[in-house]
């Protein structure tokens, strides 16, 4: 299995902080604009998400499923994904990349392939989102073979049966869903989630990073305060929605994500 | 899986599940649950309810009660002498879905998942539509047990369909216009999805056909087998012998599996399904995703897809709201793989051509999609003997279809 994100994990504990996990849409919104974004957002986390554009997003809210509409409408491939992976991992080598998306983009190249060139990029996990620890067999093998983390969700209806499936069948990390919902709905109440998170750790040795919600610096300060990772997506995807014009997109998005790695450094920021 | 011996015996339906997924709802290579994390536990959930209420005849009294003083079954199965004669060859029995409180097949399903939803406590259903008749089979059922119901539903679709959207504001439901992607069935899909994923624990999402994550296709065909069971009896009463050749038009394959899935141990009875050609099947403008499609996984089975290379869905088309999507049910990926099922598929045009025929020749309005398998159906028993029968599955009735027929025959310009 990849230690690279075991490593990134083990750092982050030994420097009293959680790890900043930041997503971006690969080729949002066109490759070219894309690879810049990808490197901007990477220079400030730990672990980068580089989501596979999917036509038909069904756990993503309007925020990220418009992210896979730009993506597309401007022509990016799957081979585009492979490219942006190798060019952060090429400026980078420490942090961990961890390709997200959806079944069928991989089932169409072949999971075989599909790890073979992820791999190839300098990618340390793949999380499927419509991929549970059941159907595991699908990607599995393929999985293993390249030395790729898979990474499982939970979320707040799995019970502790599914919680103990994850952390059987999964790697790298688990990821709590902090809502039932949507990415880029509403955080869930911080509370449960502390409460949860201590729960899946009580039967895991894995660390648990949480995502799905977390929009404000304060948020992601809270969360870093019992996490492994704190995950951003919608926010830092929304960055991009925000401004047409591509200097400023960079600047925004540097701007958020320079916020959000101060909030999980468990520096004092203003809420 | 059987009821308990003797419990509750029924001169029509029979309740043993034959042909059953594996344990995780795989058809072979077919089917399964790839649904997300939070989805996981309320599928479960729902398939438990299922197998304890198909195991318990008091659940079957309640649903055959409702199936027959409620939705009016049995369903007549019609000898169409004029068509037979019209088409010249095998002799042409219609199974009138379209007889149906609400007008089309979808209800015998919505009564079975309604009854579940009922017996879990749920307060609130949603449902994707296309054609508008499962949306109104939902809000009908959510009428009679007294829940909220809200129907996701495609922009494209509420104006090619405007009639049921407002039957369903009429009953009580919230119709919420979608406006992702081809704003068509599939869309519909991810938007309830993505509601369920918010609301699984006071919600049940009510699906419309025999595809979607386990259980819904096995839950789904249960439902419609009354179909098949029914037109197996009548046939043998009318006739004295099995079909030749049962057909279907297939939109997820809800309609289908009902009336197919009782003969399949049938060896001698041809099973054909017929799919939405739409501008023809050379056009790349289709929706025939078991002629034309390629394995893939969408909406949490593995099944048929209409894909480009990299996996990404592509847009269908069909005159018919209701086969206009991408997938296909994983059981009939798996029959067709198996040599079980025979394909056909109808253009627009062609589905056109046979609502009127039928329409003109026996005084009956069918749907757009039963159109196409009349279409395909009377193709194919043109080339047989008088001697051998087929049934053609008539799923619906076209009224919801008007405005579309009038507009495509040109009868709404400058008022002719
Ligand atoms: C009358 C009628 N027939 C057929 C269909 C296609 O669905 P299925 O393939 O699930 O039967 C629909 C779907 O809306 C319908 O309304």
């Amino acid at each position: 299995m990849s230690t690279r994100l075991a490593q990134v994990f083990e750092r982050c504990r030994a420097q009293g902080r959680a790890a900043l996990v930041g997503y971006l849409t690969a080729g949002d919104p066109n490759p070219q604009q894309s690879r810049e974004l990808l490197l901007t957002l990477a220079a400030h986390c730990d672990i980068i998400e580089i989501g596979m554009p999917f036509s038909d997003p069904m756990a993503d809210g309007p925020v990220i499923e418009a992210a896979s509409v730009r993506a597309l409408a401007a022509g990016t491939h799957i081979s585009d994904v492979f490219e942006l992976s190798r060019v952060v991992r090429q400026v980078n080598p420490d942090m961990g990349i961890v390709l997200m998306g959806y079944a069928n983009v991989p089932f169409a190249m072949g999971f075989e392939l599909f790890s073979e060139r992820a791999a190839a990029a300098g990618v340390d996990g793949v999380l499927i989102v419509d991929i549970p620890p059941e159907e595991g067999a699908i990607c599995d093998a393929a999985f293993k073979a390249h030395a790729l983390d898979r990474i499982l969700l939970l979320s707040p209806t799995s019970p502790d049966e599914r919680i103990r499936l994850a952390c059987d069948e999964g790697s790298g990390f688990l990821y709590y869903v902090s809502l039932t919902g949507i990415t880029g709905a509403d955080m869930g109440d911080i509370n449960d989630i502390r409460s949860k998170v201590a729960h899946i750790r009580s039967l895991s040795g894995m660390p648990v990073c949480v995502g799905f919600g977390i929009k404000t610096a304060a948020q992601a300060a809270e969360v870093a305060a019992f996490a492994d990772g704190v995950v951003v997506g919608s926010h830092f995807v929304s960055q991009i929605a925000a401004n047409s014009d591509a200097d400023a997109a960079l600047e925004a998005l540097d701007a958020s994500a320079a916020a959000m790695q101060a909030a999980t450094s468990g520096f004092q920021l203003e809420a | 899986m059987s009821l308990p011996q003797g419990s509750l015996d029924h001169p029509l339906y029979h309740f043993d599940i034959s042909h059953a997924p594996d344990a995780g709802g795989h058809f072979g290579r077919f089917g399964g649950r790839f649904a997300a994390e939070t989805l996981m536990q309320p599928l479960k959930e729902i398939e438990e309810a299922f197998y304890a209420a198909w195991a318990d005849p008091e659940f079957h009294r309640e649903r055959l009660d409702l199936l027959k003083n409620y939705v009016g079954r049995a369903t007549p199965l019609y000898h169409a002498e004029r068509l037979t004669k019209l088409t010249g060859g095998a002799q042409i029995y219609l199974k009138r879905e379209d007889l149906n409180h609400t007008g089309a097949h979808k209800i015998n399903n919505t009564i079975g998942q309604g009854l579940l939803a009922r017996r879990m406590g749920k307060k609130r259903v949603i449902a994707e539509t296309g054609a508008g008749q499962h949306g109104v089979a939902t809000a009908t059922v959510a009428a009679l047990f007294g829940m909220q119901c809200d129907i996701y539903m495609g922009r494209e679709d509420m104006a090619r369909q405007m009639p049921n959207v407002l039957r369903m504001r009429l009953l009580g439901a919230n119709v919420i216009p979608v406006d992702s992607g081809s704003a068509t069935l599939k869309d519909a899909v991810n938007e309830a999805l993505r509601n369920w994923v918010a609301t699984c624990e006071d919600t049940f999402y009510i699906f419309g056909t025999a595809a979607g994550p386990h259980p819904y296709p096995l839950l789904v065909r249960q439902f419609h087998t009354v179909i098949g069971q029914e037109a197996r009896a009548q046939i043998l009463e009318q006739a004295g012998r099995l079909p030749d050749v049962a057909v279907a038009c297939v939109g997820g394959g809800s309609n289908a599996m009902g009336l197919l899935h009782p003969f399949r141990d049938d060896a001698d009875v041809r099973l054909v399904a017929v799919e939405a050609a739409g501008y023809g099947l050379d056009s790349g403008r289709h929706a025939a995703s078991l002629a034309a499609g390629t394995a893939g996984i969408l909406h949490g089975n593995l099944t048929f897809l209409l894909e480009d290379a990299e996996g990404q869905v592509i847009p269908t088309h069909s005159i018919s709201a209701g086969l206009d999507y991408p997938g296909v049910g994983p059981e009939l990926a798996l029959m067709l793989e198996e040599g079980r099922l025979q394909l056909d598929a109808a253009t627009d045009d062609e589905a056109l051509a046979a609502l009127q025929q039928l329409t003109r020749c026996e005084g009956i309005i069918p749907a757009l999609e039963s159109s196409h398998a009349l279409a395909a159906g009377c193709r194919l028993a043109a080339g047989m003997r008088p001697d051998q029968i087929m049934i053609i599955n008539l799923s619906g009735r076209g009224d919801k279809d008007m405005d579309n027929v009038f507009k495509h025959l040109g009868w709404l310009e400058d008022g002719k």
